[in-house]
This record gives structure tokens, sequence and C-alpha cells, in this order.
């Protein structure tokens, strides 16, 4: 067992015909992910690497039983590529296109409300469980099966916590890169959820950084809910307090945001927090170790 | 990306919604004439991409044209120090002259993105004017928020609920239903991540008006706008960052001396945190991206370079996309071109690393590898130190 991704998904790719949709399709391959199709409108008919492509989402789906998607569609068409996923039933597209325009991405999360596909990003690194499959850009290699549960809004510091977690000896079940962009699909609370229930899942290590209140939110929900130990990593602690335009932002975060506030509320809601990036793999082992991470229901 | 008051205010203008009559000016005697042509009595406007500019001595009530003169001459080039600048301040290149209007009441107004909700949201106070943050901390009942439905759109008879709730009756309360109605169009039209009203005020007259304006876009439907990067002010930016820019590279200037070359936001937040950790004060925040190039490594290096704070580089990739192999190539170009001599540590994670870490330390620069996160910040620390004279 395992979220979102197993040795069984059956992967198809839009945007495959396109320089990067291509490299990562041969890299997730590579990897041992079972991808059955491409789409590339107007490429219909031909095949790719032996991948056979098609015109529409339904149309590759009616072929190949495809149930997730990777999108590489470039930034002006995403948006829709996104929705044309969810409409063909998929039950997961992960978008790694990095800068959609936010008001397109307003509406795409609104209209996938109440449907069954499941979004995660976009401009996001992707989705692995390891030694199964392999739904993304990240290095595969750094990955090592086994049963702690990783969720992280960043891209390239997923990365560097794993490599953490594996040169500790702690496996993952699954790791999913929500993405970093304002507006995204699946959020911490969402994955979160999907490893409590997760029997594949022993433990969860968060990685999140400074803007907005996700985080705040999520520590909330693990202290009410979680059943399994916490471990998480705030980036931006010595970040300088950036530039801004006018007062709505701060009116409606009450002024959150700060790292230190984060790192606050996680601890308070019985959240271990490494303090140090480059103690991310210890915190984890330790939790795990003394079996606690959650201080309040011992 | 943001723009000025100024050119906020033609956006609302074209939307509809009425704003002061005025002129922008770029020298003294440019707003000495402004000022004639609004009767004397007027409003000077220093035009900075924040907002606090009134307490930083940056907007004034004049009498004269002469007095418009003499104040111009004092704001154009100094910097405003505002809560929103930053420590660095901005500098004042160009001022508005707007006439000078007689308020009756001050409202506050803006349509922003909200991250929780994944959706536009509407922000109004009959509590208008510069201590609105503090009046939403204090006494948040005097906030209205709206969430938009993006199916819906933001609806006449919600416009009018806010309306109401700002006490506005009768004619003047329609007036700012279709006042709101046409501020979401051009949120939405004009790809903005925030549009801002503050203050909206009734003049002693009985007009709705928009006194100070604020517009920010989302750069990524910069696509569909040709007209965004003609209103953008340089002046405003560094110009270092002006430079990353061209070239899709984040990069924000900081006050230490390691300069800093990582891929991915979030790691690099994370380098600057252990840097600090480690002793050492990084010089910049550089993102190159996931899907850098080598030639964006290769600019991102020479922008690092250019900063003569700088007297040492760390340099922290962890390879998703990007090959190793590709990094050192650009990391060793840029430097030959650019004569650095100065220590480098590189920390390199992901594909092709040994053949990267290879090419470096044949390369002849000045060069030690890291072997992770933290020994690589370690190292450049110690680099630093070893070559300080004492």
């Amino acid at each position: 067992m395992s979220i979102l991704l197993n040795k069984d998904s059956k992967i198809l790719v839009q945007g495959i015909t396109g320089r990067s949709g291509l490299f990562h399709t041969q890299q997730c391959r590579d990897y041992g992910s079972r991808i059955v199709a491409g789409v590339t409108p107007g490429k219909g008919g031909i095949h790719i690497e032996g991948i056979p492509v098609f015109n529409t989402v339904e149309e590759a789906v009616h072929y190949t039983q495809a149930n997730v998607s990777m999108i590489f569609v470039p930034p002006p068409a995403a948006a829709d590529a996104i929705l044309e996923a969810a409409d063909a039933g998929m039950d997961l597209a992960v978008c790694i296109t990095e800068g959609i325009p936010v008001r397109d991405m307003v509406l795409a999360r609104r209209v996938l409300e109440g449907k069954k596909m499941r979004l995660v990003g976009p401009n996001c690194p992707g989705v692995i469980t390891p030694g199964e499959c392999k739904v993304g850009i990240m290095p595969g290699h750094i990955h090592k099966k086994g049963r702690i549960g990783v969720v992280s809004r960043s891209g390239t510091l997923t990365y560097e916590a794993v490599k953490q977690l594996t040169d500790v000896g702690l496996g993952q079940s699954t790791c999913v890169g929500i993405g970093g962009d304002p507006i995204i699909g699946m959020k911490f609370i969402d994955v979160l959820k999907l490893f409590n229930e997760d029997p594949a899942t022993d433990g969860v290590f968060m990685i999140g950084e400074i803007g907005g209140a996700a985080e705040e939110e999520a520590a909330q929900w693990i202290r009410d809910n979680m059943k399994k130990p916490v471990a998480a990593f705030i980036a931006g602690i010595t970040a300088p307090p950036g530039k801004r335009m006018g007062h709505a932002g701060a009116i409606i975060t009450g002024g959150k945001g700060k790292a230190e506030d984060k790192i606050q509320v996680l601890r308070e809601c019985g959240v271990t927090v490494s303090t140090s990036p480059t103690k991310m793999g210890e915190t984890m082992q330790s939790v795990m170790g003394t079996g606690k991470g959650r201080g309040k229901k011992s | 990306m943001n723009i000025h008051e100024y050119q906020a205010k033609e956006i609302l203008s074209a939307f509809g919604i009425a704003v002061p009559r005025g002129r922008v000016a770029l020298t003294s005697d440019q707003v000495e004439r402004a000022a004639k042509e609004m009767g004397g009595r007027c409003i000077v406007k220093a035009q900075i991409y924040a907002g606090g500019r009134g307490k930083a001595g940056g907007v004034k009530l004049v009498h004269h044209p002469e007095q418009a003169q003499d104040l111009a001459k004092d704001l154009f080039g100094r910097k405003l120090v505002t809560p929103q600048t930053g420590a660095q301040g901005l500098k004042v290149r160009r001022i508005l002259v707007e006439e000078a209007v007689e308020i009756a009441r001050e409202f506050y107004l803006s349509i922003t993105l909200d991250r929780e909700t994944s959706r536009y949201c509407l922000i109004a106070s009959a509590e208008g004017g510069v201590e609105i943050e503090e009046v939403a901390q204090k006494s948040p009942e005097k906030i209205h928020i709206l969430t938009i439905d993006p199916y819906t759109g933001l609806r006449p008879y919600q416009a009018r609920k806010i309306a109401l709730a700002l006490e506005l009756k009768g004619a003047i309360c329609e007036d700012c239903v279709e006042l709101i109605l046409n501020l979401y169009r051009c949120c939405l039209e004009r790809d903005c991540f925030l549009v801002e009203i503050n203050p909206l005020v009734i003049t002693k007259a009985g007009w709705l008006m928009a006194m100070d304006a604020k517009i920010t876009f989302d750069d990524n439907a910069m696509f569909r706008h040709r007209e965004y990067p003609d209103m953008q002010d340089y002046s405003q930016l560094d110009p270092l960052e002006i430079s990353a820019g061209k070239f899709d590279l984040s990069y924000i200037k900081l006050q230490g001396n390691i300069g800093c070359m990582v891929n991915g936001a979030g790691l690099a937040m994370a380098t600057l945190d252990v840097l600090k950790e480690s002793g050492g004060e990084p010089a910049n925040f550089l993102d190159v991206g996931g899907g850098a190039t080598r030639e964006k490594v290769t600019e991102a290096f020479k922008i690092i370079l250019q900063d003569t704070d700088v007297k040492g580089v760390f340099v922290n990739i962890f390879g998703g996309i990007m090959r190793c192999d590709i990094i050192a190539q650009g990391i060793i170009e840029a430097a030959s071109e650019v004569h650095c001599a100065l220590p480098i540590v590189v920390r390199m994670d992901g594909s092709k690393v040994e053949e990267g870490k290879k090419l470096l330390l044949q390369s002849g620069l000045n060069v030690q590898i890291g072997n992770n996160l933290g020994d690589g910040a370690t190292r450049i620390v110690q680099m630093l130190k070893a070559g300080r004279p004492q």
C-alpha cells in the first residue's frame, strides 16, 4: 500500500511531445512507471518512444484505461489540460507546469470541487511511491522504499529532505510535492489525511516555507486528527521581510506567514520541528525512534 | 509586478472608476506647471513601488505652485523608507500632482487573492486610510471580507451587501455597487493579484472617488498582456534584480558577503538558513529555477559576481531536472569569463554528480566540493575566514 500511486497506476502524459515532457516520460519509465499513453492535440496517431500519442485525453483513456495524468503542457493551455484530465475521469493529475496564471487556476480549482479527480500541483516536483511508480521530475535514485510519508510545498528542498531520510535509513512510502503556487490542488491537509489512513505509512515528514498560512492550518488538523508522528521543517527563518504593496495581504492573513510563527504553531500542536535544514533526517529518526512526535497524546 | 499609483489610477479610470484630476511629472519644473494647472492648491505625491508614503513625507498638500516646486526638489532623488519598502527605501523619480479634493468620508476597498480559499476576495471597511492594518488586528468586525465564487463572479447583490455594510444609502450606495463590480472586472481582465483603493472617498460634493490606488499584476499572465513590460519603472528595482529577471532568475540582494546560487526557492531559503547557522552572511538569494539551463547558470554566476560585496560563492544544486555536469560547465564558463579568483564551494546532488565534480576539480578554479548541505556551508565560511587578512 501507499497513497496516490502504486505499481498498477497507468499513466498518460499530457504534453508528451514537448522537450521536458518527453525527457521526463523516459525518466519515469526507466524508474518503472507504467506509461501507457501520451496526449498532444494534433499529433494523435504517432508513436513516440514506443508510446501511442492521442489527440485527446478521453481517447487515450478509452484505448489504454490510463488513470493518472502527468501534465507538462505550457502555461497558457495548462489549466485547460487539467480540466480535460478531470473530464476524462482520471483519478489523479500531477501538473508539473510552472507559471500558470492565477486567474486560470482559481477557475480550474473551482471546477474540480466535487469531482473525483485529485490534482497535485501545479508547479510541483510530482509524486513518487519509491520502488513502484514515479510521476514527476524528482531524481528517483535518492528515494528508498519504506514507511515515512513526505509532503512538501517545495521542490528541490524535498529532494534534500528525502536524501537525508534515506541516508539515516528511513525509506519512504510516498512523497508528494504539492507545489508552491498560490493556488494548488491538494493541500497539506488533503495529503496528511491519506497518510493517516495508509497502513504502509508509520510517520510523516512535512516541509513548509514562509508565506501563507497553510502550515498553521495543517498543524491544527494534525493536533486534532493525526494518529501518526509528524516531524517538520520550515524554510526561511532568516529571510528578511520583503517589499510589499498595499495592505490586503496583511489583512487576510492577519500578519501570519513568518517562519517563527509557523514553527511555534506546529510545536504547540505536537509536531517536532527540525531547527536546521541539515537535521531533517535526524529529526525524523528521533521522532520514529522514541515513538513520539506528538507530545500531547502519549 | 507592481506599478505606480498614477498608472493604477489610469487603469481604474478606464474601468469607469472616478479618480482625482492629476498629472505625472519627472522634474520639479513640471511639478510647478502641473500645480498651476490644478489651481495652485494641490496634492504632491511621490511615486514609489510601496505604500506608507504619507508618514515618510512623500505625500503633501501644498498651497502654491512654488511650494509644490520646492517640495518636488526635495523629493526627487530622495529615498523614501516606509514599512513596505524594506530598510533600503525606494528612490523618488516620478511625482503625481493632483487636484485637492474635499473629503467627507474615507473607506478601504480591495480585491486580492486568498490562498486559503483559493479564490479572490473582496475586502472593505468604513475605516479607510493609513491605519487599516491596525483596524484589521484590533477590530476585525470592522473589516468585511467577501469570498468570490469564480463560477458566478461577483454579483450585484453581494456588492450591495458590502456597500450597505459601509453604511451607504440611496444613490451613492448604487454608485458604490457599480464601482465594486467595475473593480472586480478590472481585477480579472487585467490579471491582478491585488487591486486596492485606500482610501476610497466620498467627496464633499458627493462623489465616490479613488484617492489612492495600488495594482499588482500576476507575472504569469504576462503572455496575454503585452502592455505590462512598458508599464514597469525599472528605477524602482535593484539593477541586479532587473538583469536576473531578463534570464528568468529570481534574485534578491541581501547584506552579507557570500554569494549564493541555488535551484528552487525552498532550498534557496534553507541554504540561507544553514549559512547563517554556520556563521556566514549570505549576500543574496538567487533561485536559478528547476528547469535552468547552462546559460542560466552562467548568467546567474555573473550576476552574483557583479555584487562587489561578494567575497565567496556557495553553489547548492540538487539536480532533479538539471544535470550536475551541465551546472559544473556553467560555473566554469562563467567564472573563467569574469576571471573569478574568489573561493567557491559547490555542493551538487542528483544526476551525473560525479561527472560534475570531476569537471570542477579539473577546472583550475579556487573551488571545493561540499559533501552535503551542512558540509558545503561550513566550507565556504571557513574558506572566507582563512582568506581574510588579520
